[in-house]
């Protein structure tokens, strides 16, 4: 017999580390509910930093941290923010700690923070985070926000290091700045794939990244 | 007048800020959906951006600059690094702003582009377009036109895209690629297209 007592325990009770509930957070965003193929979140830096494997890393890694740490703090204050300004507030969390990512950038990996240019700024504005912010942290406690932070920033970093293998691999022959296709392919004939380095490139791949993935987890949009 | 003629082109055809630089992408794989509501936020973007982009040219210049606070009696003070909450503390004060106004003055406006204003102060083309002119240190007259043009180049081709997007309805997409799938396709071949205008120099 199951008594009520029973089934209410475990809302109660404070969410252990990883247990299944907290596991699910995690995974579902890598493959199921992932932010950029089936959330449609975030696309705009997916495409714009995969041109190399080392940019898109970095791009995820500050991506993680930011998402991370802002969905703490949203959820942090979560009861005390107005709810007509809240996107300002949430606004002003996020801009001060993409200033802080920006200023660890320029200080210990300069020359990757010039080639990334505008797109560390951008992530500001960045709709992963503030969906995240909006959808999960204004209603969760922040271990959970925490962890669906973690979740949704490592969904991104795959889709986008997938991206960036693609292209570095096409579009250069190489991976994180080293030669891959040999010399001997190429005298065969083969050649780079211009296309690939270029805008266009991105789109197409993503294009059929989506295809991939939605018909493996055979998500289906109602068009 | 040349040189902005050719700034104009540059930022409308040769380096779309969609196309080429990805800025935007959220609201406009969001909204592309109807030729109506793609028409009125790109109306509404290239609003915004061409208020906010000198205006925070004046608080880059004045205020964020190293050296900007001369004016002040402080050289030596730079405060570049507070440039991103800036920009973006001026876009979401802007977009509200424009909102009341709207509002208040043109009723018939604000139903028409009501539920897109506050989407616009998070679309990554505003800010995106306040930091590259703040990166390529463009002066008043550029940051304006640069402004406008390029919110002309995302409301082409998100209106471009709404009318294609319309006409694929009667088409057969295979099941995992309708919806986003194939708008990124499409917007691939659109970026190739966009790229023939490479190379125009006026």
């Amino acid at each position: 017999m199951s008594s009520p007592a029973t089934e209410l325990a475990p809302k109660k009770a404070p969410l252990f580390p990883l247990d299944k509930k907290a596991r699910k957070i995690v995974t579902d965003p890598l493959s199921d509910n992932n932010p950029v193929t089936v959330q449609v979140l975030g696309i705009c830096s997916a495409l714009a930093v995969t041109v190399r494997v080392d940019k898109a890393l970095v791009m995820a890694a500050a991506v993680i941290a930011v998402l991370a740490v802002s969905n703490i703090v949203i959820s942090l204050i979560r009861d005390k923010i107005p709810p007509a300004i809240r996107i300002i507030v949430q606004l002003s969390v996020i801009a001060s700690l993409v200033i802080v990512v920006d200023q660890f950038l320029k200080a210990y990996m300069y020359e990757l923070s010039k080639e990334l240019s505008v797109f560390i700024g951008l992530i500001i504005t960045n709709c992963i985070i503030m969906g995240r912010a909006e959808a999960f942290a204004m209603a969760n406690p922040p271990w959970q926000s925490f962890l669906d932070g973690l979740g949704n920033g490592f969904g991104y970093g795959a889709i986008l290091v997938l991206i960036a293998i693609g292209r570095e691999l096409l579009g250069s022959g190489k991976l994180l700045g080293f030669q891959v296709v040999p010399d001997a392919v190429y005298a065969m004939g083969y050649s780079n794939m211009g296309l690939m380095v270029l805008p266009p490139g991105a789109f197409i791949l993503l294009g059929l990244l989506i295809w991939a993935q939605r018909t493996w987890t055979g998500y289906s949009e109602a068009t | 007048m040349e040189a902005y003629l050719s700034l104009a082109v540059k930022s409308i055809f040769v380096e779309n800020i969609l196309l080429a630089y990805f800025l935007g992408m959220c609201s406009f794989l969001a909204c592309s959906k109807k030729v109506e509501t793609a028409t009125g936020l790109g109306l509404a973007v290239i609003f915004v951006l061409t208020v906010t982009a000198p205006l925070n040219w004046l608080l880059n210049t004045f205020l964020l600059k190293e050296g900007a606070l001369a004016w002040a009696g402080l050289p030596d003070v730079d405060l570049s690094f507070l440039s991103f909450i800036t920009f973006i503390a001026t876009i979401a004060a802007t977009v509200q702003l424009v909102e009341m106004v709207l509002d208040r003055f043109s009723p018939a406006l604000y139903n028409a582009l009501g539920i897109f204003l506050p989407l616009i102060a998070v679309n990554c083309s505003i800010l995106g377009t306040s930091l590259f002119m703040q990166e390529r240190e463009y002066d008043l007259g550029e940051t304006l036109v640069f402004g406008f043009s390029s919110g002309v180049g995302w409301a082409l081709a998100i209106v471009a895209m709404a009318a294609i997007r319309y006409k694929l309805r009667y088409s057969n997409v295979p099941e995992g690629l309708r919806g986003l799938g194939i708008t990124m396709l499409m917007t691939g071949l659109m970026s190739v297209a966009f790229m023939a205008f490479a190379g125009i120099k006026l």
